[in-house]
């Protein structure tokens, strides 16, 4: 399908940079391969949800590894901006934390209670 | 949270699983022989139905059902197994259409992959022939700081020190709204522009500033289907659409495995054994 061509990386000055050599942006991959492609259910499950939440930590995954780990690992998860599910049109620009945090308080709760109750409508968002 | 009972971990038959990469109509096996997958050891096919799943074998204790959710937290080895997944899927996109699994897609066996294969053959070879020829481009459209606000003059008017000062923020605040609604709208029109050319457009979410590691937020974060013949013409397309809106920057990257264009339609509901 693709064959032939070299990758690269066009920008609109009409500019094409080649990216073969030079390995993806880490940002591209994952959201890519967590939030796309075919689901096929495996054996092992790894629930649609917990990729899901994954999904949701990779909406600013990373420049750098261990950025993230200095930021801490949960509190963007349920950050409705971050979130696949909430998809506003544009970026808002900054957000104050202190609406993320008081924003985000309900929906964590109100996943926890949804967590085992259904599965299945985590696969409709990218319609 | 439970883990499961069906792979029993006392079994020493059942150490490995088969971690699912993607399914393609065929494969030069011996090239496959090549190509590094989960571990860095080589993948391998698994024929049935017409098809070709390309395959990792993977240790259950590393792609097992809890140490996947514990790995999947980790973020180092989650970029070891995004990167050489992608790294297959990519490999196998060189060679023709390929449908990308999800990743941590793990069957128990080799005869449950061609079990899958088999239960979603019309819809997999449907997909495939779609992609044929095809490549998905990916165009992102990042917020030109500064482009199009209006400077705002400053001194004018009556009062002091202060009330200038926030009669010049209140002017900057509403200028980067507009300048937002402006770009957002800019956005909208690069993609219904793109998609007349593309076979299929797809707008994702827009990634967060750590995520595209690019100061400037984005607006657009477009994926495109693309014929190979119609390429130049996307690509030049892009070039002019980035001139007509110049609030926006746009970027190509591609070419990409189809990963936007492989589940045209969410899972039928009731599709039964995909919750748990």
């Amino acid at each position: 399908m693709t064959a032939g061509q070299p990758p690269s990386v066009v920008q609109n000055s009409g500019q094409v940079l080649p990216a073969g050599h030079e390995p993806a942006n880490l940002g591209d991959i994952l959201e890519r391969v967590l939030d796309r492609g075919i689901v096929i259910a495996g054996d092992i499950r790894v629930s649609l949800l917990d990729i899901e939440l994954l999904t949701l930590k990779l909406r600013l995954v990373i420049a750098s590894v261990d950025t993230a780990r200095q930021i801490g690992i949960d509190w963007w998860e349920h950050d409705p901006w971050l979130s696949s599910r909430a998809r506003p049109p544009v970026e808002p620009g900054p957000r104050d934390p202190e609406q993320v945090e008081a924003e985000r308080r309900p929906r964590v709760a109100a996943r926890a209670r949804r967590r085992d109750a259904e599965v299945e409508e985590w696969d409709e968002f990218d319609g | 949270m439970s883990s499961t009972a069906e792979v029993a971990p006392d079994r020493r038959a059942a150490v490995t699983g088969v971690w699912l990469h993607g399914v393609v109509r065929d494969v030069d096996r011996v090239a496959l022989a090549t190509v590094a997958g989960m571990g860095g050891v080589a993948v391998r096919a698994v024929s049935a139905a017409g098809l070709v799943a390309v395959v990792s074998t993977a240790p259950l204790d590393e792609y097992g059902e809890e140490p996947l959710r514990r790995n999947l937290e980790d973020l180092a080895w989650l970029e070891r197994a995004a990167r050489t997944h992608h790294a297959v899927v990519e490999a196998l996109a060189r060679q023709g259409p390929v449908v990308p699994a999800r990743l941590a897609t793990v069957h128990t066996d080799d005869g449950r992959v061609a079990a899958s294969l088999a239960a979603r053959r019309a819809e997999l070879s449907a997909t495939l022939a779609r992609l044929t020829g095809r490549g998905e481009w990916g165009v992102k459209g990042y917020l030109v700081p500064g482009a199009s606000v209006p400077s705002v003059a400053s001194g004018a008017g009556g009062g002091g020190v202060g009330t200038a000062y926030l009669r010049r923020r209140r002017a900057q605040l509403t200028a980067r709204e507009e300048h937002q609604q402006v770009a957002s709208a800019a956005a909208d029109a690069v993609h219904v522009a793109l998609c007349e050319v593309a076979v299929a457009g797809r707008r994702h979410a827009p990634q967060d500033r750590r995520l595209s590691g690019v100061s400037a937020p984005m607006a657009l974060n477009g994926a495109y289907l693309v014929d190979t013949a119609a390429l130049p013409r996307f690509s030049d397309l892009v070039g002019s659409l980035g001139t007509r809106h110049p609030g926006l920057r746009l970027e190509l990257t591609g070419p990409w495995p189809a990963y936007s264009f492989v589940a045209e339609r969410p899972e039928p509901a009731g599709a039964g054994g995909e919750s748990r």
